[in-house]
C-alpha cells in the first residue's frame, strides 16, 4: 500500500549535480565558519551554568540581538531554498508568506501577546499552558512539540545533505554527520546562548551571501521592467501546463478572485484566512522556537522592540528569496522541473530546489561562491540548532520535570538539557534518514507546522483573552485539531480503488482501499478542502490550516461552555483583564513598540499596494 | 549588578572578525580576477562583483571588529 512513498527515495538522491569545484579560498571560508561556531560554543559554555542561562540565555539579550535571532530562526536554508523554488513554480504570490503571512502576526505578538509571556515568566509556550490550564494541555503540547522539533531538525539535516550533494557532490552521510556533530557540540556547550550567537552570524551570512544574486540578476535583466518582460516571454515554455489566463507570475493579489486565474490555484480567502490568520498567527505567536528568542530579551520593552525589529527584516527577506525565484524565471535557459519529474529522477534536468544554487554559480566566482555555500550551511545548521535547543527546553521543563523528576536541582536540569541537546541531534539523524523516503520535504515540513502549531494557537490565544476557556477544552481542542489535520492530509493523498468504498466503514476487501501516495493529491478529494481540483500542494496546506483552525476553535469554545472554568483569582498575570501590563509612558517616543508596530504595518500595506 | 560571570566578547565582535577575514579573502579573489577572470560567470568582467563586495565586507568587518573589540566593551551578548 505504501510502495509509492518508499519509491520516492531515489528521486531525492539521483538529482542532476551542478558539479561545482571549490577553490582553496572557498574551502577556507567554509572551514573558518565551522571553527568559529565551535569556538563560540566552547567559549560560551562557562556562561551557561544555570537553567535560566542554558534555556533562556540568561534573559539578558538586547532588542537587536533578540530581534535578529527571532527572525534568523525563521530564515533557514530550507526557507530560502524552498520559497525561491516555490516562487519559480507559483510566481510572486508566494510573497504573501512574508507580508500578510507574517507582519500582522509579528505585530500582534509584540504588542498584545508578549506582555503575557514576559510577565508570567514562562520558560516555554507549553509552560504558559500549564500556568493557564494545568498539566494535561501542557504535556500534550510539549510532546507534539518534541516531535515537531526533532523532525524539523532532521529535515534541515537532510536538506543540507541534499544541497551539498547537488552543488558540490558531497557524500550524503558526510554532510549529515559533520553538521550534526558540530551542532550537537556547540548547543550542548552553550545552550540557547550558543544557538542565538550562531543565528545572528547566520543572519549576516545569509544577507551578505545571497544579496549579490538579486543585484547582479537585475543588472543582467535591465532592471525590474526588463525582468518582468522576460518572465512574460518565458513562462509559456517553462510552465506549459499553466493556461494563459492563469500565467500571471508577477502579481500578488491580481487573479486571486478565482482559483483558475493564478498559477497556484489559490483564492484570496485562503490567503487571508490561511496564511494571514491560521498559519501566521499560529507560527509567529505560539511556535516556541521563534518565541523563545524574544523571551530571552532583558526586559519587556526589549522583547517587544526586538520582535518589531525582526518584523522589519522579515518584510525585506523577499529581496533575497522571492526575487531570485522571479529572476530564475527570467534568466535560466533550461526549465526546472518538479522533484518527481522523470527527467529530474533520471538526472537529466535540475529540480525547482536548484533555483538559488544555480543563480549562485551563475553570478558568483571563487570566494563569493564559498560565501554563498557557507550561508546555506549556516542556514541549515542554525535550523538544527534552533530546533534542538527548543527540544531541550521543552523536554526538560514540560515533560521531564512534571512527569518524571519533579524535585531535582537546577544543576540537574541543566545537565538534562545538555544531554537532551546531544540526544536530540542524534534522534534527528534518524529523522534525516527517514526523509530519504520523502521526495517533498518542503511540503512535509509545512504539514508538520499546520498539524502541530495551528491547533496550539487556539488554546493559547483564547486562554489569554477569554476567562471562560477551560483545561479540558484546551486539551481536546489541541487533540482534535491535530487529528483533523492528519485526517485531511491522508484524505487528499488517498486514491481508493473502489469508488464506493466511502459508503461502508469496513470494506469487505481491503484492496478496495487503494493507495496513499504522498507525492500526489487526489483532485476529487482536494475539491472538498479547497473548492478547486487544480490547487497545488502549498495552497492545499494553507486550506488545511483554515479547517484545522476552525475545528480547534469550535472544540475549545464548545467544550469550554460545558465545563467549569478556573476561578478568576487564579488567572492573575495570565489573562487579559487580570494582568497588570507595565506602563511604557517613561519610554522615549522612538523606543515605543506601538509606534514602530504602526510604522511596520503601514509599510507592509504600502508594499502590498505597490506590488498588487 | 549580578555577580555571575559575564561574557566579555560580544556577538558583534565575532560578526566583525568573521566578515573582516571573509572580506579580505574575497577582495583577494577580486584582485586575482582582474588578471585571471574565472570562466562561465555571467557579467563577471563587466561588474567585478567580488572586488567591491569584498571591499565592502572588509570595511564592515573591520569597523565591527574595532568597535566591539573585547577590551573596549565591558560585557555584551
Amino acid at each position: 500500500m505504501f510502495e509509492p512513498i518508499l519509491g520516492a527515495a531515489d528521486a531525492a538522491l539521483n538529482v542532476k549535480q551542478l558539479g561545482v569545484t571549490l577553490t582553496w579560498v572557498d574551502t577556507t571560508i567554509i572551514v573558518l565558519y565551522f571553527v568559529l561556531v565551535l569556538g563560540i560554543g566552547f567559549y560560551l559554555k562557562r556562561f551557561a551554568e544555570t537553567g535560566e542561562d542554558f534555556f533562556l540565555a540568561g534573559r539578558g539579550m538586547t532588542a537587536w540581538v533578540a530581534g535578529l535571532a527571532f527572525i534568523s530562526t525563521n530564515l533557514g536554508s530550507q526557507e530560502t531554498l524552498g520559497y525561491s523554488s516555490s516562487t519559480y513554480q507559483h510566481g510572486m504570490l508566494m510573497n504573501h508568506a512574508y507580508w500578510i503571512g507574517a507582519i500582522p502576526a509579528i505585530i500582534f505578538l509584540s504588542l498584545v501577546m508578549m506582555p503575557f509571556y514576559h510577565i508570567c515568566r514562562t520558560h516555554s509556550v507549553p509552560g504558559y499552558l500549564k500556568l493557564r490550564y494545568g498539566e494535561a494541555p501542557r504535556c500534550l503540547s510539549g510532546i507534539s512539540f518534541l516531535f515537531l522539533t526533532l523532525f524539523m531538525s532532521g529535515i534541515n539535516m537532510f536538506g543540507m545533505a541534499i544541497v551539498m550533494k547537488v552543488i558540490l557532490g558531497w557524500d550524503l552521510n558526510f554532510s549529515i554527520w559533520v553538521s550534526s556533530i558540530t551542532v550537537a557540540l556547540y548547543v550542548a556547550a552553550g545552550g540557547l546562548l550558543s544557538a542565538i550567537f550562531n543565528e545572528v552570524l547566520q543572519f549576516f551570512l545569509i544577507w551578505f551571501g545571497f544579496l549579490m544574486v538579486p543585484v547582479v540578476g537585475l543588472i543582467e535583466t535591465g532592471g525590474w521592467d526588463g525582468m518582468v518582460k522576460r518572465i512574460q516571454e518565458n513562462v509559456a515554455t517553462i510552465h506549459p501546463d499553466i493556461p494563459a489566463k492563469a500565467a500571471d507570475y508577477i502579481s500578488m493579489w491580481g487573479g486571486m478572485g478565482d482559483a483558475a486565474t493564478n498559477p497556484a490555484g489559490m483564492h484570496w480567502a485562503a490567503i487571508v484566512l490561511g496564511w494571514g490568520l491560521a498559519i501566521s498567527f499560529g507560527y509567529w505567536t505560539t511556535d516556541f522556537l521563534v518565541v523563545q528568542r524574544v523571551l530571552s530579551a532583558k526586559d519587556l520593552a526589549s522583547a517587544q522592540n526586538g520582535t518589531i525589529i525582526g518584523g522589519f527584516f522579515k518584510m525585506f527577506v523577499p529581496i533575497i528569496v522571492i526575487l531570485p525565484g522571479l529572476l530564475a524565471l527570467a534568466v535560466l535557459e533550461e526549465p526546472l522541473l518538479g522533484e518527481n519529474d522523470p527527467k529530474v529522477v533520471s538526472g537529466d534536468a535540475y529540480s525547482y530546489n536548484c533555483v538559488l544554487p544555480l543563480l549562485l554559480t551563475r553570478y558568483c566566482g571563487p570566494g563569493l561562491l564559498g560565501l554563498g555555500v557557507t550561508s546555506l550551511i549556516a542556514g541549515f545548521m542554525a535550523g538544527m540548532a534552533g530546533n534542538v535547543s527548543a527540544f531541550a527546553t521543552v523536554w526538560t521543563y514540560d515533560v521531564y520535570r512534571p512527569l518524571i523528576n519533579r524535585n531535582a536541582s537546577d544543576k540537574h536540569y541543566v545537565f538534562m538539557g545538555r544531554v537532551c541537546s546531544l540526544l536530540g541531534i542524534f534522534i534527528s539523524i534518524g529523522g534525516a534518514y527517514v526523509c530519504l523516503h520523502f521526495a517533498t520535504i518542503m511540503s512535509l515540513s509545512q504539514l508538520l507546522f499546520v498539524m502541530f502549531i495551528v491547533p496550539l494557537f487556539v488554546p493559547v490565544i483564547l486562554g489569554m483573552f477569554w476567562k471562560r476557556a477551560t483545561a479540558p477544552a484546551a486539551f481536546l481542542g489541541l487533540l482534535a485539531g491535530t487529528l483533523v489535520c492528519l485526517g485531511m492530509y491522508l484524505f487528499v493523498h488517498w486514491f481508493p480503488a473502489d469508488p464506493e468504498v466511502y459508503k461502508t466503514w469496513f470494506p469487505k476487501d481491503y484492496n478496495d482501499l487503494g493507495v496513499w501516495n504522498i507525492d500526489k493529491m487526489n483532485p476529487q478529494h482536494l475539491w472538498y478542502l479547497t473548492f478547486s481540483e487544480q490547487t497545488k500542494d502549498i495552497p492545499a496546506n494553507v486550506w488545511m490550516a483554515v479547517w484545522t483552525f476552525a475545528v480547534t476553535v469550535i472544540v475549545v469554545v464548545g467544550v469550554s461552555l460545558f465545563t467549569t472554568p478556573k476561578p478568576v483569582a487564579e488567572l492573575k498575570n495570565l489573562c487579559f483583564g487580570e494582568t497588570d501590563i507595565p506602563s511604557q509612558a517613561h519610554l522615549p517616543l522612538y523606543k515605543k513598540p506601538a509606534l514602530w508596530g504602526f510604522v511596520l504595518l503601514a509599510v507592509c500595506v504600502a508594499l502590498n499596494i505597490i506590488f498588487w | 549588578m549580578s555577580d555571575k560571570p559575564q561574557h566579555t566578547i560580544t556577538i558583534w565582535f565575532f560578526v566583525g572578525a568573521l566578515f573582516a577575514v571573509y572580506g579580505v579573502l574575497i577582495l583577494g579573489c577580486g584582485v586575482w580576477g582582474l588578471f585571471y577572470p574565472p570562466e562561465g560567470i555571467v557579467l563577471y568582467e563587466k561588474l567585478h562583483v567580488d572586488l567591491w563586495w569584498g571591499a565592502f565586507l572588509t570595511i564592515f568587518g573591520a569597523f565591527y571588529t574595532y568597535r566591539f573589540w573585547p577590551t573596549k566593551t565591558q560585557s555584551g551578548e
